[in-house]
């Protein structure tokens, strides 16, 4: 199942590419590891946060005595006890901190913005006191409508959530405020001639629903504030270095008396890269002078933390009769949640770049809405770009009789082509993710009665930037290995596989930890499939310069040149020229390093560069019950190039997870207000993810085209394979009912009302 | 299982806390009828706890007391006679699922238990939770009524006993008084060639909850003709409904295309759905045709194998 393809002929690595046991596994099947909830301090209180019942409402006052009375209760904060910050200004960076938000979104200033909004919090003795408190806070509101479609908040006279936000990147500037915050384009080509050039043009609508990572644990933290102000926060999250940044920010404090701890992490997916309690954690903390510790329940996380967006597109695209994609037009609207900053750069990019199209443009609208603000969620942004796009190309590509594998082919990206943002291509491994699939037996595999295929390929330039290693060496010759990067998907099983590779001992040597802020240069989140590209740069480069001391080490032993001592397979050399030298292992290098000049550790602090695009393409195929509209998922294999696949279970994990959060987005998978935008699906039970039995094992095909920028030639492989998922999934139904489906969640009701109406019209 | 407007912090629901919440485990029925006769409005049965546990965890009940019922040994024993099967009501999903005689002789009415949550759920959920809980989705409920289920009550009076879909009032409401509780299930047994079956439709292939269930027994006589069945479904209408339109289009014929038709029929006419996040009235009411067919057609397949 797990199939690799090495079309380089394979590796001679003795760590790299292997499985090798996790070195966080036992911890976790044993319950040993401690998550963000598991931590207990002495003298520790319980908060509790009250939230907004409203989506949309004016806050006219606050009125926290009585909770204040209760009996327990050691302090209650409002926005009042939040700094205030002024908004960010132009010019605007991709992704925009913009700290006026984060106080509003952590704590509701003058509105609230969505069911769920934080309006005050509670610290008190125990839960139950700290539950009944809120219940004591009185406030009062004057509701306001409230919109949730993006393209109806879109529109001139649509009820505005910000009266001070006007739309950025349009000209003339706006004198009226809006709910669109930005506008993103890109464009190259001749669009009408393209147009004029296809022998079919196909113009759809489509729309997907805002989905929920589905992370099994909730956000949890725990701040203590020392009599000196010094702040010590435990929290579960995906980058502990970048939430001591935004604290530090948001609560007017200096860095280094921050100091972040992450915990052990139970999933993320990108939901985990901002703050939400730890704020408030830290300020009841301050008041306190005790540790507060902030659990969100599941229905805290649903209603009240950044799902990813949801979506309406407007796509066009034509085609030759021989499957040239000569044009394509697209407009997506992202539903940005009750502050702006949606992923749209990422759709811009995501349309057309697997596709060499000449003629092209695409924009898309940053809109605010009445929902928890958007948080990243596995290639934030691209999957609901690639599922309108892929979509038309298949059925441009049945309309024109062609394989839609060839169609891809025929345009397929390759080494100097540019993406649509500007990315120029280094060596990409489109073709070969293509050509694996055409050589698979799933992809002419007979179907059965009621079954569909889908077919549908995905692009992600996933993340470098900055990230810090350490490699310490210990008297009896194991190492420590730190990074700055919780552990989300295996990295440290992969940062210690790299450095045993370039040491050339035993990965059991070598113990991989998560090191706290205090301890360790900046390292970015664990997010943007960057982990094992820019963090195992700096482990290798670290571990290079362990390499280094330790051949100068020896050097100075032998009395010879550090340029006559050469590092191989754990030991180091004395060139030929030395022939009665004999080599000196890691382990006597280690026990004589004290006592000849000090410890040896190395470290590496960068800002990682190089990173390349990842392909992902996947088969599906479903079977639908007509009677009831239920698609059961038969066969699904993903194909991903790795670059390199250091721990190939790992790789395999990350594509069969994708693929599985994919046949959730596409089939069941989405948030569900009633009429007063009040979320009603606030739990597992009804927020549809898939379950175990829904999904068939999914197959692998790893590809491996490595990306020369990095030593072992890594791409990100965690998000790829939930671009191009749904647009598989839904392709598959599509198939198999024989019509178009264009409405995300492609759920029972909706399959069932299509077949009907098929019917209708059959009659 | 439960919905979410607790929680919000809307509303207090008094001055009541944990610290004023009683448990009692009394070992005869008379002992829990007397711990039920003392108690206010707020006393809750308590058997597996699966659904009343969440509820007090997510503030929707604050009682005063439980009465723990699994003590009491009528409550937790299936016992099978010449003329009934009877569930105890505090009875495990997954020991009814390992009583061979229970699962030969009623398999929809285990199939229908064992659908009710997880493995882990299964060790602790009870067939009379099920049932007293009201949810209008409850996976044993249509089951137990195609069965011809009758829940034995006991109460200050003694024992009554009422069919099931009588005993049901409403969305988490029964036609049990406060001071009364229901000791176990009483089904007729099957005679020969005659079996029940039960379907529910979810989205998901396990842990969810029924957007329509369907129960169906039925009898056949030497030659295949029905001689008598019931047939009931849930999640369609604010309770359990058996539907007699159905039974009456099968009784007295052997059982073809042409009367599978008048039973889904008969069963969409019986709907009266809501639309909500679990479906919608038109999807509710075309699959209660649906699988009201596929349980007839279980059941009758059943039925001829013996």
């Amino acid at each position: 199942m797990n199939e690799i393809k090495t079309p380089r002929g394979g590796s001679n690595y003795q760590w790299v590419g292997k499985n090798t046991p996790r070195p966080d596994g036992v911890d976790k099947v044993t319950g040993r590891a401690r998550y963000g909830d598991d931590m207990i301090v002495p003298g520790m209180l319980h908060g509790k946060i009250l939230r907004s019942p409203h989506a949309h409402a004016k806050i006219l006052s606050i009125d926290t005595s009585k909770a204040e009375a209760l009996d327990g209760v050691k302090a209650v904060v409002t926005s009042a006890d939040i700094p205030d910050h002024p908004m960010a200004q132009p010019p605007y960076p991709p992704i925009v901190n913009d700290f006026h938000d984060i106080s509003r979104n952590v704590m509701a200033r003058e509105k609230v913005l969505y069911d769920g909004h934080a309006v005050a919090a509670v610290a008190a003795i125990s839960e139950e006191i700290a539950r009944d408190a809120i219940k004591l806070i009185k406030v009062e509101y004057k509701v306001l409508q409230h919109i949730l479609d993006p393209r109806e908040a879109a529109q001139p006279d649509a009820v505005v959530l910000h009266e001070d936000l006007f739309t950025y990147g349009v000209e003339p500037k706006p004198t009226k405020p809006s709910n669109i915050f930005r506008v993103m384009h890109g464009e190259r080509g001749d669009l009408n001639a393209g147009f004029a050039e296809a022998d079919l043009v196909i113009e759809r609508e489509f729309s997907s629903q805002p989905v929920h990572q589905g992370y099994i644990e909730p956000m949890a933290c725990i701040a203590t504030t020392s009599e000196d102000g010094a702040v010590e926060l435990w929290t579960s999250t995906q980058g502990h270095f970048v939430q001591r940044t935004l604290l530090s920010k948001l609560l007017n404090m200096e860095m280094a008396k921050i100091r972040v701890t992450a915990s052990e992490i139970g999933g993320g997916f990108g939901g985990k890269t901002t703050v939400y309690a730890e704020p408030l954690a830290i300020r009841l903390s301050q008041k306190t002078g005790r540790p507060v510790r902030m659990t969100m329940t599941r229905s805290e996380v649903f209603r009240a933390t950044g799902p990813t967006v949801g979506s309406k597109t407007r796509i066009k695209v034509g085609m030759k009769k021989d499957g040239t994609i000569t044009a394509g037009e697209a407009e997506i609207w992202y539903q940005a949640g009750a502050f702006k900053g949606s992923p749209i750069g990422r759709a811009v990019d995501t349309f057309f770049s697997p596709y060499t199209v000449a003629n092209c443009k695409a924009a898309a609208y940053d809109v605010c809405v009445n929902r928890p603000k958007v948080a990243a969620y596995r290639a934030p942004g691209a999957t609901m770009a690639c599922y309108p796009m892929e979509s038309v190309v298949n059925e441009l590509a049945k309309e024109l009789g062609l394989d839609p594998v060839e169609v891809r082919l025929k345009n397929a990206v390759k080494e100097g082509d540019e993406s649509l943002m500007g990315t120029k291509h280094g060596r990409i491994g489109l073709v070969e993710v293509l050509e694996a699939v055409k050589e698979h037996p799933h992809y002419k595999a007979p179907l059965g009665d009621n079954e569909g295929r889908g077919f549908a390929v995905g692009y992600w330039l996933h993340g470098g930037g900055l990230s810090s290693a350490a490699v310490n060496l210990m008297d009896d010759g194991t190492l420590g290995v730190a990074t700055g990067n919780p552990d989300i998907g295996g990295s440290r099983s992969s940062m210690r596989a790299m450095a045993a590779e370039e040491l050339g001992v035993n990965v059991e040597l070598l113990k991989p930890i998560i090191a706290d802020t205090g301890s360790l240069g900046f390292s970015y989140l664990t997010a943007g499939s960057r982990t094992t590209y820019a963090t195992g740069m700096a482990v290798v480069n670290a571990t290079r310069e362990v390499i280094d001391k330790l051949r100068a080490l020896a050097a100075k032993k032998w009395d010879i040149p550090v340029e006559d001592v050469r590092w191989d397979a754990g030991q180091a050399i004395a060139t030929d020229n030395y022939k009665d030298i004999k080599p000196l292992s890691l382990k006597e290098l280690a026990g004589m390093a004290t006592s000849m000049g000090g410890p040896v550790a190395g470290h590496s602090e960068i800002n990682a560069s190089g990173q390349g695009a990842t392909f992902c393409a996947q088969l599906v195929d479903v079977e639908i019950d007509p009677d009831t509209g239920f698609t059961s998922t038969k066969r699904h294999t993903v194909f991903q190039d790795a670059g390199r696949a250091i721990s190939p279970d790992y790789v395999e994990g990350q594509m069969q997870g994708g693929a599985v959060q994919g046949i959730g987005w596409a089939l069941n998978e989405e948030y569900i207000y009633d009429d007063e935008a009040r979320l009603q699906n606030t739990g597992f039970l009804d927020y549809r993810m898939p379950v175990a039995s829904d999904v068939p094992m999914i197959d692998t095909v790893i590809i491996e085209v490595p990306n020369p920028n990095h030593p072992y030639g890594v791409r990100g492989v965690g998000e790829p394979p939930l671009v191009s998922a749904p647009a598989a999934v839904a392709n598959a139904v599509e198939n198999a009912i024989g019509q178009t489906m264009s409405d995300l969640p492609l759920s029972p009701p909706k399959i069932l009302a299509a077949l009907h109406a098929q019917a209708a019209g059959d009659d | 299982m439960t919905d979410r407007h607790a929680g919000s912090g809307l509303e207090s629901r008094g001055t009541k806390t944990l610290q004023d919440m009683n448990y009692e485990a009394p070992t005869s029925v008379e002992a829990a009828v007397a711990a039920l006769a003392a108690a206010d409005d707020e006393a809750h049965i308590f058997a597996g706890g699966t659904d009343l546990l969440v509820q007090l965890r997510e503030e929707m009940i604050r009682p005063s007391l439980f009465v723990d019922i699994k003590r009491i040994i009528e409550t937790r024993t299936i016992t099978v006679d010449d003329t009934h099967v009877r569930i105890g009501a505090a009875v495990t999903g997954a020991e009814l699922s390992e009583h061979d005689a229970a699962k030969a002789l009623l398999p929809g009415v285990v199939e229908a238990v064992e659908l009710i949550g997880s493995a882990q759920v299964q060790g602790r959920a009870t067939v009379g939770g099920n049932l007293c809980n009201a949810s209008p989705a409850a996976d044993s409920v249509p089951a137990l009524i195609a069965a011809g289920a009758f829940a034995q009550i006991a109460g200050p009076n003694g024992l009554r006993v009422v069919a099931v879909e009588d005993l049901l009032a409403g969305p988490s409401r029964t036609n049990l008084s406060g001071n009364e509780f229901v000791v176990s299930l009483d089904i007729p047994k099957p005679t020969t060639r005659s079996a029940d079956a039960y379907l529910r439709f979810i989205p998901r292939t396990e842990m969810d909850i029924a957007v329509v269930g369907a129960g169906a027994a039925v009898t056949l006589d030497a030659d295949g003709t029905c001689t008598a069945a019931r047939l009931a479904l849930g999640a369609v209408a604010p309770t359990a409904r058996l539907v007699p339109a159905a039974a009456t289009a099968m009784i007295g014929k052997k059982i073809d295309d042409t009367v599978l038709a008048s039973v889904a029929a008969a069963a969409r006419d019986a709907c009266n759905p809501i639309d909500d996040k679990r479906g919608t009235v038109a999807f509710r009411i075309h699959v209660a045709g649906v699988l009201a067919i596929r349980a007839v057609k279980i059941a009758i397949e059943r039925a001829e194998a013996k």
